[in-house]
């Protein structure tokens, strides 16, 4: 294994270890989503995804 | 008379949140425009593929240690040019790879056009309903240490439709970003452009690189 590969490895978890307390006050902290949020949320990231796809099968 | 007062408070409101949006877009065109002369600029001297780890190591120890302290005083905006000039950089080598590969540059245009059409979509959707999303951001923070796990995992199995799963996730969740804190900056969740900017840079930024990773395994099927 590589110093890239450690280095990379030692980043990653570096970066979990300094996002986990703030990750853990986020959940606390985040209001419960009232009827039709998630809907709102969902319909343009489906379209995100609808998007990725399309331009998968034009690079092909 | 309690109105006008009320009416008076209101729209010093919209008039700091509007403020606030125009700040941040101007903040992020100037360090989009500075990263891709910093990725143009490591193209040129040709860095090696270190250069991409040593430059995102040292972005986030910048937005980590030192944003925190300088994002409400004048030097943030230096920092913020500092953290997006190191990731601009730190494409250089990416690129590079890239355009050696046959059709490379039509895959980077794409990941180009596509990033610039989902920032511009889900932006512009966030912006017009003026809806709040910050009922997202306990999921998406699970997501974002779910992927943080799973690529610290591939970097020792190395198994490709892994790496492929998680560009896609990546994406997803990055979009997912960007409604959460567009969302924030309209309904006076962040009030700071410079923490806002750095913000939606990251989301852009990681869509464009997990599209080209997408886009470039697409192309070599």
């Amino acid at each position: 294994m590589d110093w890239m590969k450690i280095s990379s490895a030692i980043f990653l978890g570096m970066m979990i270890v300094l996002l986990l307390p703030r990750a853990k006050a986020i959940m606390s902290n985040t209001p419960e989503a009232k009827p039709g949020d998630w809907n709102s949320a969902i319909l343009p990231l489906l379209a995100v995804a609808g998007l990725i796809a399309l331009l998968m099968a034009f690079a092909r | 008379m309690a109105t006008p007062y009320v009416l008076s408070r209101s729209g010093q409101s919209v008039l700091a949140t509007n403020k606030l949006i125009r700040n941040t877009y101007t903040l992020l065109s100037m360090t989009l425009l500075f990263s891709a002369l910093m990725a143009g600029l490591s193209m040129a001297v040709r860095v090696g593929p270190g250069a991409y780890l040593a430059c995102t190591i040292g972005a986030f120890a910048l937005i980590w240690l030192v944003l925190p302290r300088t994002a409400n005083s004048a030097s943030g905006i230096g920092v913020v040019f500092a953290i997006t000039g190191l990731l601009g950089f730190s494409l250089g080598p990416i690129l590079t790879m890239f355009l050696k590969m046959p059709g490379g540059a039509q895959t980077i245009m794409m990941a180009l056009g596509g990033t610039g059409v989902i920032f511009l979509g889900l932006s512009g959707y966030a912006l017009t309903t003026k809806r709040d999303f910050s009922f997202m951001g306990g999921f998406l923070f699970v997501g974002m240490l779910v992927v943080l796990g799973a690529s610290l995992l591939n970097i020792f199995f190395a198994m490709p439709a892994a790496s492929l799963a998680i560009s896609a996730a990546v994406v997803m969740l990055m979009s997912g970003f960007i409604l959460f804190d567009t969302g924030r900056i309209v309904n006076g969740g962040e009030t700071n452009y410079v923490l806002a900017t750095v913000s939606l840079y990251m989301s852009i930024f990681n869509i464009f690189i997990s599209l080209l990773n997408l886009l470039g395994a697409a192309r070599d099927e």
